[in-house]
């Protein structure tokens, strides 16, 4: 049968963000993907070894405004381990309970947009309108719905009073209630099995050889979360449980993130009970410079396993930071579990690994490619495409 | 003014249907703009729709700012939009690179490359201060 290219994207209804897909067809079943990236690239890594930490700060938090308290946390984390600054108890309780309400947000935000994507509207309209409820909490913890620039050198930069914390409590009674449901929902009702049943399917060994992180591979049943393997701020402490499901399909990656979402719920809760009354958010000095010294930081961010490099050279600049985000390690995957389903299921199994591609696309990688693409005059671009095409039809 | 031209306008100002373009910006105003339209602030009161195709858009609503990749993206979605066109910078990058300003990847603001109607600043705006911009370009509509 004949080899017939969609492309899919920089702008379409199906993605939110602008990347594009090759996607290659025989008849409705696809047989091979080509993501293209590279269309958010905004240079961030570079931008980064010109400001200060503090201006760094806020620069990492918009590599991505969904998972932005991650970012800026995990820098924050790289920042304090290269100087050997020491946060306090409050201040890492803090960060652990900003860091769980953005997973609460990010995947009620996901599943949202799961169900728009399977023509589940009334869905979409239902958990966007509980996700609000988070977002409320975020506010008034951060004084920002999105991006709320919790964190510094050595701490946070707001409290969270026992009233607050009340106001918390009641917020997360609301939220489980809701997600519970949610999870009877897409446990039994058959609209949301029959469209996810099956479908884009990763076994475990091809996510692990691709490197796949995050709910991907949690739901092949791949026990991998960094707040077990390798914990971070309370995650030791806490008492929560690795949620993976091993039907290695969409359906898998929709329960696995409500579960999350559950057991968030139970960190967030768990923080509040625990939380020293008194203390210290931040130090007294604002610490700009970082003495020298190299880190690492992994964190469990919504999407997978984020991981900051950062090199300083004493004075309040980094000297190199370097990013690598779960969609990046996500996105190849993504060709192998597109192969073999329907057209009508690429946007939900492109879907089902929660792609966000301005994360994506700050990696050097790209600017290899990016390269060629800048550089091409016209002429070039046609040669290309001709020759391209060429060998397209001797496929 | 005939009366076609006044239902014309009648028309466009009560159904302004909208393409929301992301070009290069962090998610967070998409979340937003996505946010005013969900049952709590629920844009679609004004009759406003959000559209696949730029071909079926009224007001192009852009978030981020204008990335090099982009760009030339950009415009050729920008000429596919049916005159009488609107555009809507939403987010402080989208009306003038903000905090990505001095990157090597972008461009600046929205401004650099298509002409804007309506500027909201904040970095996300709130879903309230997008309803606000939309209410601002309503009046635009109605005086056009």
């Amino acid at each position: 049968m004949s080899r017939v290219t969609i492309p899919i994207g920089p702008q379409h209804p199906a993605l939110h963000e602008p990347e594009h897909f090759q996607i290659f067809v025989e008849g409705e079943i696809v047989v091979d993907v080509k993501p293209r990236i590279g269309y958010v690239h905004r240079g961030i890594e570079k931008a980064l070894e010109n400001r200060t930490y503090i201006q760094g700060a806020f620069l990492v938090e918009r590599v991505c405004g969904i998972c932005s308290n991650a970012h800026q946390c995990t820098f924050m984390m790289a920042a304090e381990e290269a100087g050997g600054i020491e946060i306090s108890e409050k201040a890492s309780f803090i960060r652990t309970i900003v860091a769980e309400l953005e997973r609460i947000h990010s995947h009620l935000l996901w599943l949202g947009a799961a169900g728009l994507e399977i023509g589940f509207e009334t869905l979409f309209m239902y958990v966007w309108r509980d996700r609000e409820v988070v977002m409320d909490l975020l506010e008034a913890i951060s004084g920002n719905r999105v991006n709320y620039a919790m964190n510094i050198l050595g701490g946070v930069r707001r409290d969270i009073s026992p009233e607050l914390a009340d106001k918390i409590r009641k917020g997360l009674d609301y939220l489980e209630e809701r997600t519970n449901y949610y999870k009877k929902l897409c446990l039994e009702e058959s609209t949301i099995r029959k469209r996810t049943d099956g479908i884009g399917v990763l076994d475990p060994i091809t996510g692990v050889k691709l490197g796949a992180t995050g709910p991907t591979i949690r739901a092949s049943g791949i026990k991998f979360d960094v707040r077990k393997n390798d914990p971070h701020l309370k995650y030791d402490e806490a008492d929560f449980e690795l949620i993976t499901w091993d039907t290695c399909d969409t359906f898998g990656r929709v329960v696995v993130r409500v579960l999350e979402t559950i057991e968030s719920i139970k960190i967030i809760r768990w923080c509040l009970n625990h939380m020293p009354k008194k203390g210290d958010i931040m130090p007294e000095k604002l610490i700009r410079r970082v003495p020298e010294g190299e880190a690492y930081a992994r964190f469990e961010a919504q999407r997978g396993e984020l991981v900051y490099y950062l090199k300083s050279n004493g004075t309040d600049k980094p000297y190199r930071v370097k990013i690598r985000t779960p969609t990046l390690a996500n996105i190849l995957s993504v060709a192998e579990l597109l192969k073999g389903s329907y057209i009508a299921d690429v946007p939900i199994a492109l879907a089902s690994i929660d792609p966000c591609f301005s994360c994506e696309d700050r990696i050097t990688f790209v600017d290899v490619e990016k390269e060629k693409a800048w550089t091409w005059t016209r002429e070039e671009l046609r040669k290309y495409s001709r020759e391209f095409n060429e060998r397209e039809k001797r496929w | 003014m005939g009366l076609l031209n006044k239902l014309v306008k009648w028309a466009r100002s009560k159904s302004p249907w909208i393409l929301h373009l992301n070009t290069g910006g962090c998610n967070a105003c998409d979340i937003e703009v996505l946010a005013a339209l969900m049952p709590r602030f629920d844009v679609e009161r004004f009759g406003i729709l959000l559209m696949g195709s730029p071909r079926h858009a009224d007001v192009l609503v852009c978030t981020g700012p204008i990335t090099k990749q982009m760009k030339p993206r950009f415009r050729k979605l920008y000429e596919q939009v049916p005159d009488p066109k609107f555009v809507m910078a939403v987010g402080n990058c989208a009306c003038t690179g903000g905090v990505f300003k001095g990157c090597y990847g972008i461009e600046g603001g929205i401004d650099t490359t298509v002409p804007v109607d309506v500027y909201v600043p904040g970095c996300p705006p709130k879903p309230e201060a997008i309803i606000d911009g939309v209410a601002k370009l309503l009046a635009k509509l109605q005086g056009t």
